[in-house]
């Protein structure tokens, strides 16, 4: 079993607010992140797959492949975007970094054709990364 | 669902690597420069990684906020800028990043409710790193 990684940047906007939270608790659970009218990151998106290498190719995947499944299923979708606005899963799910890297999986993990999915890495920040295994 | 979320913090310390039990030879030949009597400091880059559902409602697996200030309060104020040669916690042991990795791990094992702890990785330099998860293997 092999892994391989690939990393890609996307930026986006996003607030985080629940409609059946009163607005001082809004405020209180998500405090700057609450504020209405959106704030942006620069996400750096690390996906990860397995798989055996293949003895003709040399490879666990072909990278095009890969690239071209992340621009057209995940990049497309959410880079430059208003996350709760534009991206579906956002209108009734609250964009938290934890979110994002469920919704990556979700949208990559049916597309994936040899290599197997193993993790979505998405950094919000240097400092505040999620990771997620598919692990329900 | 569930996913691991991770959260970077620095803090600076000094410290100095001697062995009671050994002699000055083998502290000298066992701990190099870092055995110097009055000790070095590093830039410490502390990774805390816990773990839990993704609660449907906040859509976090715990707040960041709660996490920062446990953080703080329990790690950041009582190592940096500290000789921890000097803290209780390295009275028995050597201040080597292995045992600091270890005992922070502790403290946030023991005192943070909000999630799970699933490791706890620590930057000496940009050269070493140390993680420590309590018994269990590593493998993400
Ligand atoms: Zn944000």
């Amino acid at each position: 079993m092999v892994y391989l990684t690939r990393k890609a940047e996307f930026s986006a906007s996003h607030y985080y607010h629940n409609p059946d939270f009163t607005p001082e608790e809004n405020r209180r659970i998500f405090g700057k992140c609450n504020n209405p009218n959106g704030h942006g990151h620069n996400y750096t998106l690390e996906v990860t797959v397995k798989g055996d290498v293949d003895p003709r190719s040399g490879f666990v995947v072909d990278l095009k492949q890969l690239k071209e499944i992340l621009n057209r299923e995940v990049l497309d979708a959410l880079d430059h975007r208003f996350l709760n606005k534009e991206v579906p899963e956002f209108f009734t799910r609250i964009p938290t970094t934890e979110n994002l890297a469920i919704a990556i999986w979700q949208r990559l993990a049916p597309k994936l054709k040899t290599a197997q999915l193993h993790r979505v890495r998405v950094y919000e920040t240097q400092d505040l990364f999620v990771d997620f295994y598919g692990e329900v | 669902m569930k996913a691991h979320l991770t959260r970077r913090y620095m803090f600076s310390a000094s410290h100095r690597l001697h062995s009671e039990a050994m002699s000055a030879e083998e502290n000298h030949s066992t701990y190099g420069k870092c055995n110097n009597p009055h000790g070095h400091g590093h830039n410490y880059a502390l990774e805390v990684t816990v773990s839990g559902p993704v609660d449907e409602h906040t859509g976090m697996i715990c707040n960041l906020v709660d996490l920062d200030n446990f953080v703080d309060r329990e790690i950041l104020e009582r190592f940096d800028h500290q000789n921890l040669n000097t803290l209780s916690e390295f009275s028995g042991e050597v201040p080597t990043t292995e045992n600091l990795c270890a005992s922070i791990y502790e403290i946030v094992q023991e005192g943070f409710r909000h999630a799970r702890l699933e490791k706890v990785r620590l930057e000496e330099t940009m050269m070493n790193s140390f993680e420590y998860a309590g018994g269990a293997e590593i493998w993400r």
